[in-house]
């Protein structure tokens, strides 16, 4: 919302305060000022001239020479090319040492250009006559400036006056940010209305008198509201002897403030009185309502209609039409019909001001996708007693500005009258949400300027029609505390009972995870939720693989965020090919985030949302470093028995021959593996790169944070080698199965020292060797009790295909 | 025999003085206090002196063996000291070579930024709980005093699963979800992500991170909410972080408020950073709706509560001074590497 403070000064006369002040003080009250801009600011000695005598250059064809009255003793010099001026003519004049805001093409220059006297073609020039465009402003708001050229001010301007303010400039545009239940404020008047309360002034709103020319609106036009739900109210007049015309200076000025291109009188008028009441109207010209009947009805479905901007809309059977006699002549609300608009040949004209129902005029705009500046005043829910009054400070104005003759009365339908709303005052209630010790009486003194009445027979604050936003008594303690001011409430800090702080324990084991994967050094990325449902091929996922069942985002922002993640491979695999394409070496990744499996689709209950651990790296380093990195996060967890690698997990986009399910038990904790080389093409990740995904929930059933001290051994330990052969196709984890199974209680730890695949072993078969320790933890354990050990031990590995090595 | 017992001593502590290893030393000590050493060898000889001499000429002999070890361990203690001293002098490093470094991985700004603000609150005896990411339209808006067809659902640019099930707009929802356990009183912050269909630039993701704060007790008042704000402000910001709060609208909370703090980098003097004013706007809060509390349950006659919301990112980029918002999403290592 703009507003310009010459205009709010219009309605706050005593307001006198800086464009600073203001926006401090009307911000720290509720209304945001986001920011202003000194219409002057760059406009430094320019005053009204009067050119006394032109000369032609000596020198140059395109000059010539000016002698121009600035009110001073003598004339000033100005060489000029500018074509439109001649003797006589009252020019704005920027004087020597001045400054103007832009260049005559309309190029804005921060902080202004300067402007000095010197010599043009040998002759001296001490100033520069202006154009509009210098002046930072333009013909669409100085409709009377000449196209090109030097603007000429009407001959009563005074000679030596300022031009600026002459020009309407020496003002502020403020542009305030309006909270959406503040409906009021969306107007100048009810800015001014808060001006006036934030700065103890008194408002004075315009007085509101139609003269009337005679004759019965009656005569003239009937009213018919078939849907009082979507319009509760809708006030015709009627202005006869329409005589279109520009508006005063003064009018054209206030538009231009706040940025609205005056068109004419009848155009400004209703521009002017949205910006002021902020209550849209719209003209017809009655000659084009048949049966001069307006009717207020829904369209029929499919129903077609152009608007005055020319486009054919079509509409369904929930938008509201104003009708004639006999057709659709507007989109309520949204805009008018061009079989109805106002021309220049317009001679009687049908004013409108109604009030539709805000949600019904924002779904019909979306719908037909037509917004317009009174839609979008309409959608937030006007107030109904808005309407008369605007109306009538329309026609006001019409007769001010003699553009017309208003036809007396007016055609009002109404019928559901605003209750006005009553809130019990409860000054003592509202001090304890408060936590403040605001007397009544004060209180009451914030209440007068906004227009809410004390009913102090019934304890009742009576609520004004304009304040939508007051229902609850803590709608009033915010008015309290507004004009109190925030600032001047306490503060202080919750008493009452003692609560613990806490994180959750699966928030505990997240932060775990965090640390461990850093002390490995892979550092944190964060990817979106959603991505497309390209990923499954990318990922070489089979047709029917679970992962494709994903939920889809009805509006998503675009085919490549359609669908909510199933697997958080794809995030890790783009970071990791960003990472690889800006040539970043030895890159390591983790992320923290869920993925979101529906339990059905379409979706009728919210997905199972499980955070997943995953972790991807490229560069040094390879399976099994990632491997230590699970290892290390799930011993510093509590997850203390062995975990087993199977490597039989087929994923389609891992190395079929390095990949593993992981289990904790026999339990499916994650997956790990090489990335496909076929997927790290697709992703174009030129090297070798490794991946691991926990599944979070089903790791956090099994951590614990508890911890045991189980001693220190008392006894020695026995240590053995055990160098074998063994089949290729025999995996580690199957010979540590035998050890672990066959080794007993006596068996502590194994530590495999050597893999060897080479000439001197058997074609088809690897050595493997590796250091079993043994000890007993009440006795110093005994040469047989190895050697029966070792022996069950062999026995197990024979049936392995195993064969000892001396 | 004196004679030669005095020139056994002479002669050893001689070879001591000249010794330049312990091995040396240690010859000497075998060829003189040895088995087989001279002093030895001439003990044996006392058959030669006369009887009444020999106590004496035996006091004689410890005496000189007494001395010459005094003198080989003073010799040794000398020796041992010197090699110390030429091994430390052997061993100097330079300290200024690169020092080998395990390359610890880096958490994501976000996360730094979210640990500090959970610190914060926890500290103060608030319960971290979180909320699902797919939220049904119910907990999301309705529950917020935000029903069908309120603009406000527009404004938030709501990205839809289908009319009952949403990507939650903010986190919010976990208030209600939170109070309808009817568990109170309540002292709660809700991180987590939310979603708002917003085109992806400098400024906006359409993803991104909020942190909702709920105190739910009796005689709670917008003096506590002012308080409790103040103090996040100022441990998070530093000591000397000013707040304004300016009012605001929010449909779930009344008096609602927007609050700055004064830039933490100019220190309120107006600068590039938080384009002159001096204030960085940084969370919405205010009094939880009287109504909310109802759809939720809990009794406005007898329970206040205050309620807050602060965007992450916002924090982090302000914190951090990260110009972009693509930068946290886009996880290049050179990026990570600096937090």
């Amino acid at each position: 919302m703009n507003a310009s403070l010459s205009w709010i000064k219009a309605y706050v006369p005593d307001l006198d305060v800086s464009a600073q002040e203001f926006t401090d003080a009307m911000t720290l009250s509720g209304s945001k000022v986001e920011g202003f801009r000194k219409m002057d600011a760059d406009l430094e000695r320019i005053v009204i001239g009067q050119i006394d005598k032109i000369e032609r250059h000596p020198d140059a064809d395109k000059l010539i020479v000016c002698q121009v009255d600035v009110g001073e003793e003598k004339p000033v010099q100005i060489v000029t090319g500018a074509p439109n001026v001649k003797e006589g003519d009252k020019v704005p004049v920027v004087l020597d040492g001045g400054r103007v805001a832009g260049t005559h093409d309309g190029k804005m220059t921060a902080g202004g250009l300067k402007i000095k006297k010197g010599k043009l073609r040998g002759i001296e020039s001490n100033g520069m006559m202006c154009s509009i465009e210098e002046l930072g402003s333009g013909r669409d708001m100085y409709p009377e400036a000449p196209e090109e050229g030097i603007y000429i001010f009407p001959a009563d301007a005074k000679v030596g006056d300022d031009a600026v303010e002459a020009l309407g400039l020496r003002d502020v545009a403020f542009e305030f940010e309006i909270t959406s239940n503040r409906v009021d404020c969306y107007s100048i008047l009810g800015l001014a209305r808060e001006t006036a309360a934030t700065f103890h002034k008194s408002f004075n709103p315009p007085v509101v008198a139609v003269k009337g020319s005679g004759d019965d609106v009656n005569q003239y036009i009937q009213v018919e509201v078939k849907d009082m739900d979507l319009c509760p109210r809708y006030c015709a007049r009627i202005v006869k002897n329409i005589r279109l015309a520009p508006s005063p200076a003064w009018m054209q000025r206030r538009l231009a403030s706040v940025g609205i291109r005056p068109i004419n009188n009848v155009v400004d008028i209703t521009n002017y009185v949205m910006e002021e009441y902020g209550q849209p109207m719209h003209a017809y010209d009655l000659d084009t309502i048949a049966g001069h009947k307006i009717v207020v009805r829904r369209a029929a479905d499919g129903e077609k209609f152009v608007t005055l901007d020319g486009q054919e809309r079509t509409m369904d059977d929930s938008v509201l039409m104003i009708c004639d006699g006999e057709k659709a002549v507007g989109l309520a609300g949204i805009m008018g019909g061009e079989n109805s608009m106002i021309t220049d040949q317009v001679h009687t004209m049908l004013f409108e001001a109604a009030c539709f129902d805000g949600t019904n005029i924002r779904l019909s705009s979306k719908k037909i996708g037509l917004r317009t500046e009174a839609s979008g005043k309409f959608e937030k829910g006007l107030d109904p007693d808005n309407a008369l009054a605007a109306i009538n400070r329309a026609c006001q104005l019409i007769e001010e500005l003699g553009a017309g003759e208003v036809v007396d009365g007016v055609v009002d339908v109404y019928k559901k009258e605003k209750m006005p709303v009553r809130i019990p005052f409860e000054p003592e209630r509202i001090n304890a949400l408060l936590g403040t010790d605001i007397g009544k009486e004060q209180m009451l003194s914030y209440f007068k300027p906004l227009e809410l009445v004390y009913d102090e027979a019934a304890g009742e604050i009576v609520v004004p029609s304009f304040r939508q936003d007051l229902l609850r008594p803590a709608d009033i303690a915010e008015e309290v505390a507004r004009f109190y001011g925030y600032d001047n409430i306490p503060t202080t800090l919750p008493k009452g009972e003692a609560t613990t702080g806490k994180l959750p324990f699966y928030l505990r084991v997240e932060a775990v995870a965090r640390d461990i994967a850093e002390f490995c050094g892979f550092s944190q990325g964060m990817s979106y939720s959603f991505e497309s449902p390209k990923v499954f091929d990318k990922l070489m996922l089979p047709e029917d693989a679970p992962e494709r069942n994903a939920i889809r985002i009805l509006n998503p922002l675009g085919e490549d965020f359609s669908i909510m993640r199933t697997t958080s491979l794809n995030g890790m695999l783009t970071s990791l090919a960003f990472n690889y394409n800006h040539r970043n070496k030895d890159v390591r990744l983790y992320e923290l985030g869920n993925i979101y499996l529906p339990k059905s689709l379409p979706l009728t209950e919210l997905p199972d949302e499980r955070m997943q651990f995953t972790l991807g790296m490229y560069g040094e380093g390879d399976f099994f470093t990632m491997k230590g990195v699970v290892e290390e996060f799930l011993d510093k967890i509590g997850m203390h028995e062995k975990e087993t690698y199977d490597p039989k997990s087929g994923k389609p986009f891992l190395h079929p021959g390095r990949q593993a399910n992981i289990f904790y038990g026999k339990t499916l904790i994650g997956y790990m593996g090489e990335v496909h080389p076929t997927v790290l093409n697709t992703y174009g990740i030129g090297e070798r790169a490794y991946v691991v995904v926990l599944d979070m929930p089903t790791v956090v059933e099994r951590a614990t944070f508890d911890r045991k001290y189980e001693g220190i051994a008392k006894f020695p330990a026995v240590t053995r080698d055990l160098s074998m052969t063994v089949p290729k196709s025999v995996l580690a984890g199957q010979i540590e199965e035998v050890l672990t199974v066959r080794g007993g209680k006596i068996l502590e730890s194994y530590e495999l020292f050597d893999v060897y695949e080479g000439s001197q072993i058997k074609e088809g078969c690897k050595s493997v060797a590796y250091s079993i320790r043994f000890r007993a933890k009440d006795r110093t354990l005994k040469e047989e009790e190895i050697t029966a050990v070792m022996k069950k031990i062999l026995n197990g590995l024979q049936s392995l295909g195993a064969e000892l090595r001396q | 025999m004196k004679e030669r017992l005095q020139k056994i001593r002479e002669e050893a502590i001689n070879r001591i003085k000249a010794s330049q290893n312990p091995e040396a030393l240690n010859d000497v000590r075998v060829s003189v206090l040895g088995k087989k050493g001279e002093l030895t060898a001439l003990l044996k000889s006392m058959k030669e002196i006369a009887p009444e001499d020999r106590p004496a000429f035996g006091q004689l002999v410890n005496d000189t063996r007494a001395e010459i070890e005094r003198v080989m361990e003073e010799a040794k203690k000398n020796m041992e000291q010197m090699l110390l001293e030429m091994r430390l002098k052997s061993e100097v490093i330079d300290v200024t070579l690169p020092a080998k470094k395990n390359s610890v991985g880096h958490r994501h700004p976000n996360t730094i930024a979210l640990e500090e603000v959970e610190r914060i609150f926890i500290g103060m005896g608030y319960e971290v709980i979180e909320g699902p990411e797919v939220e049904y339209d119910l907990y999301n808006f309705e529950k917020l005093n935000i029903p069908a067809n309120h603009p406000a659902k527009d404004e938030q640019d709501t990205f839809y699963i289908n009319k009952e099930i949403v990507l939650r707009t903010q986190t919010s929802p976990v208030q209600a979800r939170t109070m309808e356990k009817g568990k109170l009183p309540i002292r709660m912050i809700s991180p987590g992500r939310v979603f708002r269909s917003d085109e992806v630039d400098a400024t906006h993701s359409p993803s991104f991170h909020q942190i909702e704060g709920l105190v739910i007790d009796k005689n709670i008042t917008f003096a506590d909410l002012k308080g409790t704000l103040e103090a996040f402000a100022k441990e998070l910001f530093g000591e000397d972080t000013k707040t304004k709060f300016r009012p605001h609208h929010f449909p779930f909370t009344e008096p609602s408020a927007e609050v700055d703090v004064s830039c933490f980098k100019c220190g309120g003097k107006g600068c590039r950073f938080c384009k002159g004013s001096g204030w960085i706007e940084i969370l919405g809060c205010g009094m939880v709706h009287p109504h909310v509390l109802e759809m939720c349950g809990i009794d406005p006659e007898e329970y206040t509560g205050f309620a807050f919301g602060v965007g992450l990112e916002r924090i982090a980029l302000l914190k951090y001074e990260i110009d972009d918002m693509r930068l946290l999403y886009e996880n290049d290592i050179r990026f990570l590497k600096q937090f």
